[in-house]
Formats: structure tokens, sequence, C-alpha cells
């Protein structure tokens, strides 16, 4: 039984990243906007979150300071694609590789220190309750945030007018800027939400996933993230199952390659990316079902006539 | 205050031009104050950044050596991104042609001979073109989106590197050290002057790549394909240009260029095949292809500045202690700042203040009559 509930708990552990990078790309891709620098701005995260709370000793300073660079770095995109007009395609690849190139080099005494660790919640009496102690009221912090996160992006999506707004943006540009909208604003909001979503992404990292600091320690979860969204078809509580079944991928050809299953090390590394692949595949086959569900004008830039 | 952009009647060719020199200027602001944070003087840093590495012969064979593969797989990506097709696992192409090219000097090494060669660079390029008609076969059989699936393959073929110079393909005499045996002499790609420097035919292929290209592109029906099919998908229909065809063309050209620049790599700079054989030449390689206009000319020029910001990221590190990550960092500010001057091909620029009304008055019904 214990074995069973430290599983689950590795797995949600897991998973808290990709769900919460996800979910902010989601909302970013709802409002017509293909963000591909997750990887950058989540890497951003991680190493300024280490950053923040290895040079205070507080990881909760960390927190503060992961969500804040990953925010600030996705501005330079909004300023490029929403300001400037650019190629969002190619202007989100040149945020994931200038943040992987700047996180290297702010992070590079910060290789082999110590990091600071988030607690995990302890409710004295509840925590202490078995089996359902732990998973419940024994996780990281970041982890309710991730829940809280998802339900509170549902409900603003389909229960709100601004969601409601937010959306149509997503199908229509133009409709939405004819009504008045003011289209430019809402992306660049829901851009700067996306970016402080990676960056607490990213701090969870490095602040409780393994708390140090390694280069590249992102290893692609940003594209994942980008992949559970298609994947979800836009649709929040699907991100969530999404997050958690990748979770469950990674955490399994972890514990395959620890108990030594004679299958080399490197093809079980690779099942994560394999397995997003065949995801893809099998979500994007239905091209019709595919056209209905994405935001219909993702990835078009917008500039506003007079 | 805030931007607006107000489209321009036709592209600037004034700016078509000048757009990467503008970008490459504000880079180097960039680089200055980003070289002041780090308490350097910049004036003594871009010396030893861009001037330095360049001013010997031998060092000019560095920069060629570094040069080609960027250009050799920036010239491919550049017919994908004309034609809206997004590889992005360029790197993943590399390695595949690395290691696809390294099957007779691994596996066969008593096979010697004028022979090797020419059969190692054809496997390469078979190795990186197969390797990508997998994104594509996805894309056009399945409507899967190719950059996740491109770039995911990137991990795959690195992983797969990692098995095979730890595991299968290990030199037995080696030591236990994750690489294959050296390659024999008839699998090393020569050199081209080897009496003043390193530089190897690798760069003549890239070369003899970009004109070819470059006449694909502006002399035959191919080129002009691409180019239909990029910017209007639709017209493309009409006139009978298969989209799936495209896909599958530019995915393979692309690949077995960058399949070529892998092969060429092992053969040429490193000799054997070792668990990293590209310093992230396959992203770079999209910096080049953008900075050099998408027009394979262009493209030798940019993979040229390219190469030099790795040699100078090394030159920093070894003589001013600066991590040498510092040359991603120059190379990712570079494409902001070259995406960003593209606009102005397309819209001129507007600063409003916010004292500005939002809108001109809107001229009298009498004043047009």
């Amino acid at each position: 039984m214990d074995i069973t509930v430290n599983i689950l708990l590795t797995i949600a552990t897991a998973a808290t990243p990709l769900l919460i990078a996800a979910i902010g790309e989601l909302v970013v891709e709802r409002s017509g906007v293909l963000n591909l620098g997750v990887e950058g701005m989540m890497i951003m995260g991680a190493v300024g979150g280490f950053g923040a709370g290895y040079l205070t000793g507080s990881p909760w300073i960390g927190l503060l300071a992961a969500i804040a660079l990953g925010a600030v770095f996705s501005l330079l995109f909004a300023v490029m694609t929403l300001s400037l007009a650019t190629n969002q395609v190619a202007t989100g690849l040149s945020l994931t590789l200038l943040g992987l190139g700047l996180s290297g080099m702010m992070g590079t005494s910060f290789v082999g220190q110590p990091g600071a660790r988030l607690p995990n919640l302890d409710i004295p009496g509840l925590t202490a309750i078995p089996v359902v102690g732990r998973l419940l009221f024994g996780q990281d912090p970041i982890f309710y945030i991730s829940i809280a996160l998802t339900a509170a992006v549902m409900w603003f999506l389909f229960k709100t007018r601004t969601g409601l707004t937010l959306r149509s943006i997503g199908d229509s540009h133009t409709s939405a800027h004819a009504l008045g909208i003011h289209v430019i604003r809402y992306r660049y909001l829901a851009v700067i939400f996306g970016g402080a979503c990676a960056g607490l992404a990213g701090g969870h990292l490095s602040l409780v996933y393994t708390p140090q600091w390694v280069e590249n320690m992102t290893a692609g979860r940003g594209w994942i993230a980008l992949a559970l969204v298609v994947f979800a078809s836009w649709r929040p509580w699907r991100v969530l199952a999404g997050a958690y079944i990748f979770g469950a991928v990674w955490i399994g050809q972890l514990h395959a390659q620890a108990f030594g299953i004679p299958v080399p090390s490197q093809l079980l590394s690779s099942l994560p990316y394999l397995a997003t692949i065949v995801v893809l595949v099998l979500i994007s086959r239905n091209k019709r079902l595919t056209m209905m569900n994405t935001p219909a004008s993702l990835g078009q830039p917008f500039v506003p006539d007079r | 205050m805030r931007l607006e952009l107000i489209k321009r009647p036709q592209r600037s060719m004034l700016f078509s031009a000048l757009s990467p020199f503008i970008a490459f200027m504000l880079t180097i602001i960039a680089g200055a104050i980003l070289f002041a944070l780090l308490g350097v003087n910049p004036l003594k840093a871009f010396q030893i950044y861009f001037i330095e590495p360049v001013s010997q012969v031998w060092q000019l064979h560095e920069l060629a050596i570094k040069a080609a593969p960027l250009i050799l797989i920036g010239v491919g990506l550049s017919v994908c991104y004309r034609a809206n097709i997004w590889n992005i696992g360029a790197e993943g192409q590399f390695i595949l042609g690395g290691i696809v090219g390294s099957i007779i000097p691994v596996l066969f090494p008593q096979f010697e001979g004028p022979l090797v060669l020419p059969l190692m660079l054809l496997f390469g390029m078979v190795g990186g073109a197969a390797y990508a008609t997998v994104p594509a076969l996805l894309k056009t059989r399945f409507n899967t989106n190719e950059i996740l699936t491109s770039l995911m393959l990137v991990y795959v073929a690195q992983l797969f590197l990692d098995w095979l110079v730890r595991g299968p393909w290990r030199d037995p005499k080696g030591f236990n050290f994750p690489q294959t045996i050296q390659f024999n002499d008839s699998a090393i790609l020569p050199e081209l002057m080897p009496a003043s420097g390193r530089a190897n035919w690798g760069f003549v292929f890239a070369l003899v790549a970009a004109v070819l290209v470059w006449i694909l592109m502006s002399r035959m029906l191919k080129g002009f394909e691409v180019r239909v099919l990029g910017s209007s998908p639709r017209a493309g229909r009409f006139a009978g240009f298969g989209i799936n065809r495209m896909v599958f063309f530019a995915f393979m050209l692309s690949g077995a260029l960058a399949g070529l620049a892998g092969i060429s790599e092992v053969s040429g700079a490193i000799g054997q095949l070792q668990p990293v054989i590209s310093p992230g030449y396959g992203f770079t390689a999209i910096i080049v292809a953008f900075l050099g206009r998408l027009n394979p000319l262009g493209i030798v020029a940019a993979g040229l500045v390219l190469a030099l910001t790795y040699l100078g990221g090394e030159a920093v590190q070894s003589a001013l202690g600066i991590s040498d990550k510092v040359a991603r960092v120059f190379q990712g500010m570079l494409l902001f700042f070259v995406l960003g001057c593209d606009t102005l091909i397309h819209y001129r620029i507007r600063l409003i203040g916010f004292a500005t009304p939002k809108l001109e008055a809107a001229p009298k019904l009498e004043e047009v009559h």
C-alpha cells in the first residue's frame, strides 16, 4: 500500500510541471496565439527560481522569482508577435533558443550547489491519515496550485464573460475587433499569463522535483506541454488527464530503469518523447474533429486596421 | 506609449536588404550591455569575440568547419520554411546522417578505397532523409503537427546515438570510453589545404548545395511550386500543385542536407562517433536560415556569421572566463532582432504617445467633395 502511495505521489510530482505549463499555454492558444517558447520560459523559471531560492535561502522567494521571470520573458514574445506582428512560430522558437542560452549563462555558478526545497504540506492530524492523508494533505504547495489553476481556468474560460470574449478572439480576431474588443490587449494578458505559468512550472522543477540546477533540466517538458494542449483539444480537464498520463509514463520509465529491466536505458528514456508522437498521431488522425476544436485564428498575426 | 503598424503598399526593398544589418547592429548593442552587466569592458570583449577568432589563416579554417554544417542545414530548412513547412528537427536528422553514414567505417573497417567516402556521404544523406520522412509521413497521413513530431525525434535520435556508442558500436579497445573506433584513412573527409589549416570538403559541399538550391528555388518550376504553396496554399491547389508531395519533398531535401552535414562533421572534424556530435547545429541553422532571408546565397553569409558566434563564445570563455553559453545568447538575440526588423519590410512603424488622441479626426464631408 505504501509503495502505491509513493508511486502516486511521484507521478503527481512529475505531472505537475507539465500540467501548469500546459494550462498556461492553453489559455494563450485559446486567445489565438501560438507560443512555442514554453521550453524557454520554463527553463528561465527554473534557473530564476533556483537562483533566488539559493541566494536568499527562501524557496518561497524562489517561487515568486520563477513566476516573475517566466512572465517577463514572455513579454518579449508578446511585444514581438503582437506589437510587431512577427511570425509566431519563428519567434517562439527564438524564445526557446534564447532561454536555453540565457539560463545556461545565468546558472553557471549554480551548478552543483544544493538548492532550497519547498516543504511539503503538513497539517497535524490530517496528513497522518493512512493512505489518503499524504495524497490529499501531504504534497508540495505547487501541486495544490496546479489543481486550483486548472479549476480556475475551466471556470474562467467557460463560465465568465471575459473568458467567452477571450475564446471569441481566438476563433476570429477580425470579428472580435469589429465588435470593439481590444484584441491585442487580451492577447498580451493571455501571453503573460502563459509565461507566468511556464515560469512556475520551471520553478517546480528546480524547487521541488529536483532541488538543484542542471543545464537544460527541462529536458523537453515545455514541448511535451505544447503537445498536451493539442492532445487535450484545448480543454482544461483533458490537459489534467493528459499531464497525469505523461507523468505516469515519465515515472514508469524511471522505475523500469531502476529495476534493471533488460532494455537499454536510452530506449526507456525516449519513451516520453515517443509517447508524445503516438498520442499526437492518435488525436490528430480525425482531421475534421481537429479542425473543429482548434482555435480558428491560432498562429495568425493580427494587425488592427484603423 | 504604443506601437502602431501601418501596412506598406508593397514590400520595401530597402528594408529587405537592410534588415539583417540593422538586426546585427542591435545585437551588438544588446551584447555590449550584456558584457557590461557581466563586468567586462564591451570593447575588449568584442575584440576577443568577433576579431581575434578570425585574425589568422588557420582560424579561418576553423570558421569554415563550423560554417559548413550551418549552411548545409540552413539551406535545406529555407526550402521548408518557404513552403510554410516547419521542420525543426534538423538536429535529429543531422545525428541520423552521422550514424547511418558511419555504418561502413564502424562495421566494415577493413573496407578501404576510393569508394568508401562517396558511399558514406550517400548513406548519410539517405539516413537524414529517411528520418525526416517520419514527420512528413505523420503530417500527410495523420494530420499530425510536424513541429512537435520533428522536435520529439531529436531527443530520440540523441538517445539512439548515445546507446550506439555506449553499447553495440563501442570501440572494444577503447578503455570503455563511449566512442566508436577511429575511422580509417579512406573514411576521413580530406582537408582542403592541409598546409594552412583543418578545413575540409564539407565547406565545399555547403557552397555547392547553396548554389544548387538557389538555382532550384529561382530558376526551376519546383522552386516556384514551393513559393506558391508557401504563400498561398489555395492558389497552389488551383495550379495543381500537391501539398502532400511538397511536404515530403521539403522534409526529404532538408533531411538529406542535414544528414550530409552530419556525416561530413563526423568523418571530417571528429573522425569517429561520440555521444554528442553536434553543438546544436540543427537549431542554430534555424537562425541561419532566417538571418539569410531564406535565400540560399544569403544563408552562406549568415552561416559564416553564426559560425563566428560559436568561435567567439569559445574565445571569451578561455580569455575572460565567461560561459560559452554566451554564444547561444547572441544567436537567440540575433534571431529575435532579425524577426523584429523584418516587420519593417511590410509595415511602417509609428510610435503613439499617451497624449495623442486615439483616432485621427475623420475628414469632414465638405472637405472631401
